[in-house]
């Protein structure tokens, strides 16, 4: 299958630390792909490497066959990168429609004096921007949802806002940062359920950072392992369980028995050492 | 459950203090000038003391008794005895001993305001400690009534005190016309409102709120379900109404209060430009006056007649204003594009800095040697024509003779405007472009954009948005507006100084934007008249003017951080938080319902 992003070398330093290190991973075309590991492995780091947060001191980020070389955020997300973030950063003073109508900003086009004008296309475009906002919010399942502060918004639908925001501006890879931190287990369930199918109907292609090791487990079709900002391990879910390396990485180690190896599924997070 | 007495005597304390303070300080003294009732005692010194006490009343017994009749009743009763003994000890100290060294404002004229001009020194002491603790248990009782009833009453209050307040200039306008000349005579006095007067000014007003707030939802409704066809024209009836009250305003109001809104459409205008910038984009702009200066530097030193004019070469006499007014917004937009560009990556403080030391040195080099040559110096551009209509005679002649006078009456045969008061029209003409253009903007994309980039500018450049361009446009745009509104400020005045754009300028439109309502267009020209028409109105207190201001920004803060007409949003997010009506004491819902 093709390859729609490829990290190669990827390295991020902050003063002396590492907090991404040489890290090469290649992303399938409409693959769920998750990046996992103990906290401060260098995940949300990788994340804002590829979406241009942080500029990269070392290696390469190529999307669809053209490096992302000094390209400032707003840039990437016009070639079809979006991301949700792992504390909610909605606009918290704005109503959920219109955190979805910015989203949409890579695809209006209409200029500031079109608006003051009243100009029929810059009309147009606006109607034809809330009708699709309205279907996202239908999408997303916050119909009827639509003209409420975001921040005064459930925790869940702010979740579901997020990442309905970050499809408004229709993306091919869409970049999910702990989606369930915070979910109870039915909110989880719900969740796994709709990004399987943004995948499946919106044919994007999912990187998805996550703690909750049964929904990795059970929607991702290859995960990656970071731990202090290297690439320890990759695989299939199946593959993943088994790696000592990871195992060690989360229980430390000595933890390598064939007894504890079962639990791993079902650990969350444990610190690294 | 224990009432917190410590917070009922800090509220006494603070009342007894805030009346030492306004006493000292001279207000008191001075406020008493004006008269709020005719025949009364109850002149505008006095009833800034007993608002006092009714307002640290109302406060009192709303946060210790949260809604209980008897301990609201009996805390408000307290912390106004000792509001009222503060009260009485100053009058005692003032006439015991010799503190007008100090205080040069404790006079005896004062001790005679404090004590209800009473001969006798006790009867009047009695007469002030007895009117504060009973304004304070007013204003507990008033804060203890149903949100209706205290919504009515606090309304008519208010009305009495403004219309009072304003009593003077209010009878010049009423009796400007025959109708309204038996109504001036009706409702005042010599000084003040006439007690009939006040007591139909209080119930007219109570009752209006009150229909208001019954009222208000069904006429929505009833708006809202009346077909199409009908609700347009009733929108555009509306529109027609205002536009002809608008026109006639100056003439119903008479010269003085005409002068007064062209200062209030000047800020407005120069309000609506910053709204853009703080409301909106969420740039915290200090120096926003320098704006206002480039665009009146531009117009004086186009169209002036005088030796630093630039006009003897080019511009045809005639169309100079016109010609100049459009150069002058380029300028000023090119200006705000400009200081934009470094102060980019700034945030916050920073940007408020770098915007307060711009026009500092916008000032500074007006002012400076160096260019006196071009711009004047301290001595300004001087000599600016009043703006001409060309063609004045030939568009004359065309017209039947009724037109004819029409004309003439705001512009003289050769085209001059006649009267300073009918810069209120082209200001109207100005506020009203800058207002649609600065609607137009905030309901489109660009102005969901800069609201995001106020929200969160790390997401929304996230979100495709450009963050150079977004924050360009907002510079520009709002010098644009600030540039307009210098323009018509300098050929109103006919000449520019550089102390006309001092730093007090910038603050007085970030006062009325915030006071206002940020982020929204109403609240800036709400802000503008509160903040800037009021104060004009008052010209004796001119010297109290910033110390009410402070006093009003702070108050406005702590108590309804919105703004007097927040945006659509904020008032959403607002009420929410707010509606909670306290639950009353003793009066707990039992868990298991």
């Amino acid at each position: 299958m093709a390859s729609i992003l490829s990290a190669r070398g990827v390295t991020k330093r902050f003063g002396g630390l590492v907090a991404v290190d040489h890290v090469n991973v290649e992303i399938e075309e409409k693959s769920i792909h998750a990046v996992i590991g103990p906290n401060g492995a260098g995940k949300t780091t990788f994340f804002n490497c590829i979406t241009g947060f942080y500029p990269i001191n070392e290696g390469k980020v190529i999307f669809r066959g053209e490096p992302l070389v000094d390209i400032p955020p707003d840039q990437i997300t016009r070639r079809g990168i979006s991301r949700t973030y792992q504390n909610i950063r909605l606009f918290a003073n704005m109503t959920a429609i219109e955190n979805i109508l910015v989203g949409q900003e890579p695809h209006l086009k209409s200029p500031w004096f079109g608006a003051v004008l009243g100009l029929p296309a810059t009309r147009k475009e606006e109607e034809a921007a809330h009708e699709e906002a309205r279907r996202i919010i239908r999408f997303v399942g916050l119909q009827g949802r639509g003209d409420i502060l975001a921040k005064h918004m459930a925790y869940g639908d702010q979740r579901r806002l997020e990442i309905a925001r970050a499809l408004a501006s229709k993306p091919k890879l869409l970049l999910l940062d702990e989606p369930t931190a915070g979910m109870n287990p039915n909110e989880t369930a719900s969740l796994t359920h709709f990004i399987r199918q943004i995948r499946d109907e919106l044919g994007v292609t999912i990187i998805l950072i996550e703690h909750d090791m049964r929904l990795v487990m059970d929607i991702s079709e290859l995960i990656t392992v970071l731990d202090y900002g290297q690439k320890i391990a990759e695989g299939t879910p199946v593959e993943i369980q088994r790696n000592t390396k990871v195992i060690e990485a989360y229980l430390g180690r000595g933890a390598t028995n064939p007894t504890a190896e079962d639990d791993k599924a079902e650990q969350p997070e444990l610190p690294a050492t | 459950m224990t009432l917190n007495w410590k917070q009922v005597g800090q509220y006494g304390f603070i009342m007894g203090i805030a009346v030492w303070y306004v006493s000292l300080v001279g207000m008191v003294e001075t406020f008493d000038s004006r008269g709020i009732i005719d025949g009364t005692m109850l002149t505008l010194g006095r009833a800034l003391l007993l608002t006092i006490g009714l307002g640290m009343g109302y406060v009192t017994a709303w946060k210790v008794a949260k809604g209980n009749w008897a301990t609201g009743l009996i805390t408000s009763l307290i912390s106004g005895i000792i509001g009222g003994v503060m009260a009485a000890l100053l009058v005692i100290i003032i006439d015991t001993t010799n503190i007008r060294a100090m205080f040069v404002n404790a006079s005896p004229a004062l001790v005679e305001i404090l004590t209800f001009d009473q001969e006798s020194l006790a009867v009047g002491l009695m007469m002030l400690a007895g009117s504060l603790i009973a304004c304070s248990v007013a204003g507990g009782v008033i804060a203890l009534l149903p949100h209706l009833i205290r919504r009515a009453v606090i309304s008519g209050l208010l009305a009495v005190l403004l219309m009072g307040m304003l009593g003077e200039l209010l009878t010049v306008v009423l009796n400007r016309f025959d109708l309204t000349e038996a109504l001036a005579d009706f409702l005042y006095g010599r000084n003040g409102l006439s007690v009939i007067g006040a007591i139909s000014v209080f119930i007219f007003f109570a009752a209006v709120s009150t229909l208001w707030a019954t009222q208000k939802e069904k006429m929505q409704s009833g708006v809202e379900n009346l077909p199409a066809t009908q609700r347009r024209a009733l929108s555009w009836g509306l529109i027609v109404v205002s536009v002809l009250f608008l026109i006639l305003l100056p003439q119903a109001v008479g010269p003085y209060i005409s002068q007064i809104l062209v200062l209030v459409g000047l800020y407005a205008m120069m309000g609506l430009g910053l709204n853009i910038e703080i409301g909106l984009a969420g740039l915290l702009d200090l120096g926003f006056v320098g704006f206002f200066a480039i665009g009146a530097y531009t117009v004086a030193l186009m169209t002036t007649t005088g030796e630093l004019g630039v006009s003897g070469t080019a511009i045809a006499d005639y169309s100079n204003f016109w010609v100049a007014i459009p150069i002058a917004v380029a300028v000023s937009a090119f200006a705000g594009v400009f200081l934009g560009i470094p102060v980019l990556r700034m945030r916050g403080d920073y940007l408020a800095i770098v915007t307060l030391g711009f026009a500092e040195i916008i000032r500074i080099l007006v002012l400076s040697d160096f260019l006196r040559p071009i711009l004047g110096g301290a001595q300004g551009v001087l000599n600016i024509p009043k703006p001409a209509v060309a063609y004045v005679n030939q568009i004359a002649n065309q017209l039947p003779f009724y037109f004819q006078s029409v004309l003439f009456f705001f512009v003289s045969t050769d085209g001059r405007i006649k009267d300073p008061a009918h810069f209120y029209y082209i200001i109207l003409i100005g506020c009203t472009l800058i207002g649609f253009v600065a609607y137009r903007l905030q309901y489109a994309r660009i102005g969901r954009n800069w609201m995001a980039i106020r929200e969160d500018e790390d997401v929304a450049e996230a979100m495709g948005i450009n963050l150079i361009a977004s924050k360009l446009l907002a510079f520009g745009i709002g010098a644009a507006f600030a540039g307009l509104s210098g323009a018509i400020f300098a050929a109103q005045v006919g000449s520019v100084f550089p102390h006309s754009f001092g730093l007090i300028v910038s603050i007085n439109v970030v006062s009325l934007v915030i006071i206002g309502g940020s982020g929204s267009i109403p609240g800036v020209i709400v802000g503008s008249l509160v903040l800037v028409g009021l104060p004009e109105l008052l010209r004796e207190f001119a010297e109290y003017r910033l110390l009410i201001y402070g006093a009003l920004l702070i108050v406005m803060m702590l108590v309804r951080p919105e703004g007097l007409w927040p945006s659509d949003t904020v008032r959403r997010e607002m009420q929410s938080d707010e509606d909670v009506e306290p639950v009353p004491v003793g009066q707990t819902v039992p868990r298991s319902v």
